[in-house]
């Protein structure tokens, strides 16, 4: 069962009359329907095709939070080989907001370190939605720690509204933890290759999307306060998301204009919830590409590039 | 109308008028409402005399307490960007800078500056909340990266003062990226071995304490500072259930090891001066120790 977002309501009452055809023709095989289906799919795939490619930045967000959307867990089952996820911070306790581990990609050893907000109730549950406390963000510091101890690459894929507003975040310290694993990224003597897969939310995100590369999916957004949280504080109106959402040029299309990511990779028509598969194949070419770049440079370059891009962001490539 | 109504009583309102007391000459203690006249409160750093409540302070009120004989230099900081998101709201973004600006008198929220802290020669910046909130943008980035370099430059030790609601939203991206740019900024502090203090002030919050806020190798606040990550009110929807009133305060972030210390602002120059000599090596000041060697050099 295809989820279909509010904007695609016509798409679906057009895929919803193919199928029902289908089934007509199923029942009763003398009805020939072939030519009526075949225009009536070509007509869904234009008007999916026109209407992805002029996405709102209120729409992308949707894209982006599209439950079927793949998320960490599937990248890693499609990319990782001999994935090994590790647990814990080793001072409080595990947060599944936050996954991590080691395994193979293409080849070589890597780390990787990602949000996950579960595909079902339980899951979502578990993993309390991508909304990571501050033992997330301390044991992906402690699995940098590991990676740079063995010359291993990590790859960090950001999906998350942000870190968990909860008392017992606060109390623990997500701030510091936040702080500590941003430090860590830009610090870290191995490649990091960065990729905003769904929603890039504020700090949250921030703590694990410094990379010497840093990707975003076509769909995908990156902000420094959700749309709906812009709205309520400086418009005193939530009514006024969409509005907000287009004003803070949230898209991946406008970061890579801002000059604040590197590379934006192509969702197929659709959007990545259509063809999960060949997206997580796409995005794992994309990944491989830039590790085969950064894996030629030492511990020391790897470190001072990454630090001079940042340091570089808003001083150049701003209109 | 005759010659009294009109010459006359104008006349005798202007002489009783320059003896009216302006509305500001007493200010309310917020905190236990008792009344406090303006120059006391000045004389007390913004302090309440009868309860010890700190208001906040300033950024001018605050270089001057911390610099010996209040003698400091401010330090212009590269200028970035105006308005690169053509960003609106209820109002154009760059219509906000100008009412910050004429409202405080600043260029940006924080303020860079240098000179002698107890004879040790210091970097201080102070984020000043009544500039849009503080607000960490592209030139609050610029100017703690700023205070960075001439702090390693100078090998001087760098005090900064933080007081913020968060990022600067109508700067979107950019204002988010500054997370990342203040941490390179903090780590070349660390690198070259220059000490780095924050000192938490009313209200520090979001993702300026997400990042170098929450980095210093000492941390300070001063008494009742809200310090926190996520909004309160965010916070009570999330867990359904009222929050306590000291929640978020900086004797919470005490009591959760989130800070070394609280210091009460008369005692502020005093910590920090002693802080920066055991960093730096230095011997206490006035100690005989030091004499010879001043002496010596010259």
């Amino acid at each position: 069962m295809h989820t279909y977002l509010d904007f695609e309501k016509p798409i679906a009452e057009l895929e919803g009359k193919v199928q029902e055809l289908r089934l007509l023709a199923h029942e009763d095989p003398s009805v020939s329907i072939t030519d009526e289906v075949a225009k009536l799919e070509q007509k869904a795939a234009q008007l999916l095709q026109d209407t992805y490619s002029s996405l709102t930045p209120w729409q992308k967000l949707q894209v982006a939070r599209h439950p079927r959307r793949p998320h960490f867990v599937d990248y890693v089952e499609r990319l990782v080989e001999d994935f090994t996820p590790l647990a814990g911070d080793r001072l409080f306790g595990e947060d599944a907001a936050i996954m991590g581990g080691l395994g193979r990609f293409r080849g070589r050893s890597v780390v990787v370190i990602g949000h996950e907000k579960g595909s079902d109730t339980q899951s979502r549950m578990k993993h309390n939605f991508g909304l990571a406390r501050p033992e997330g963000y301390r044991k992906a510091i402690r699995l940098m720690d590991l990676a740079e101890r063995f010359g291993i690459p990590v790859v960090t894929l950001v999906d998350t509204q942000g870190a968990y507003p909860g008392s017992d975040s606060e109390e623990r310290g997500v701030a510091e933890a936040i702080a500590r694993s941003t430090d860590r990224c830009l610090s870290l003597k191995v490649p990091l290759v960065s990729v905003i897969i769904g929603e890039g939310g504020s700090g949250g995100a921030v703590a694990l999307a410094c990379g010497n590369r840093i990707l975003m999916l076509e769909h995908s957004v990156y902000s420094v306060i959700s749309p709906e949280g812009a709205a309520s504080i400086l418009w005193r109106d939530s009514a006024k998301a969409k509005d907000a959402a287009t004003a803070m040029k949230i898209t991946a299309q406008n970061l890579h204009q801002l000059g604040v990511i590197d590379r934006v990779l192509p969702e197929p028509i659709g959007g990545a919830h259509r063809e999960r598969h060949q997206m997580i194949k796409e995005a794992g070419d994309g990944i491989e590409e830039e590790l085969r770049g950064l894996e030629k440079l030492d511990g020391a370059t790897l470190k001072r590039l990454r630090r001079e891009k940042f340091l570089a962001m808003g001083r150049v490539g701003v209109v | 109308m005759n010659w009294i109504t009109n010459v006359v009583r104008p006349r005798i309102q202007r002489v009783f008028k320059k003896k009216d007391t302006p509305d500001n000459l007493w200010r309310k203690c917020p905190a236990c409402n008792e009344m406090i006249f303006h120059r006391d409160l000045e004389a007390a750093l913004n302090v309440c005399p009868h309860c010890d409540h700190h208001m906040r302070l300033g950024t001018a009120a605050r270089l001057a307490s911390l610099f010996d004989d209040g003698q400091y230099q401010t330090v212009t900081v590269a200028g970035v960007p105006l308005d690169p998101l053509k960003f609106r709201d209820q109002k154009k973004y760059p219509d906000r800078l100008k009412e910050a600006r004429s409202k405080t008198g600043r260029d940006e929220a924080i303020t860079v500056a240098h000179g002698p802290l107890d004879g040790v020669e210091t970097i201080i910046s102070i984020q000043d909340f009544a500039f849009m909130g503080g607000s960490l943008g592209m030139a609050a980035g610029e100017a703690i990266i700023k205070s960075a370099e001439i702090a390693i430059e100078k090998k001087a030790p760098f005090i900064l003062f933080t007081a913020a609601g968060g990022a600067r939203m109508q700067e979107g991206i950019l204002s988010l990226m500054q997370m990342p740019r203040t941490t390179v900024a903090v780590e070349m502090l660390r690198e070259a071995g220059i000490p780095y203090i924050v000192v938490l002030t009313d209200p520090t919050t979001g993702g300026v304490l997400a990042s170098y806020a929450m980095l210093g190798d000492i941390q300070i606040s001063e008494p009742g500072a809200l310090i926190g990550f996520s909004g309160r009110r965010v916070i009570e929807q999330t867990i359904r259930e009222k929050l306590p009133d000291d929640f978020q305060k900086a004797e919470f972030q005490l009591d959760h090891g989130m800070i070394d210390m609280i210091v009460h602002r008369h005692k502020l120059k005093d910590t920090l001066a002693r802080t920066i000599r055991i960093l730096m090596h230095k011997p206490k000041l006035g100690t005989p120790s030091t004499l010879p060697a001043r002496t010596a050099s010259r």
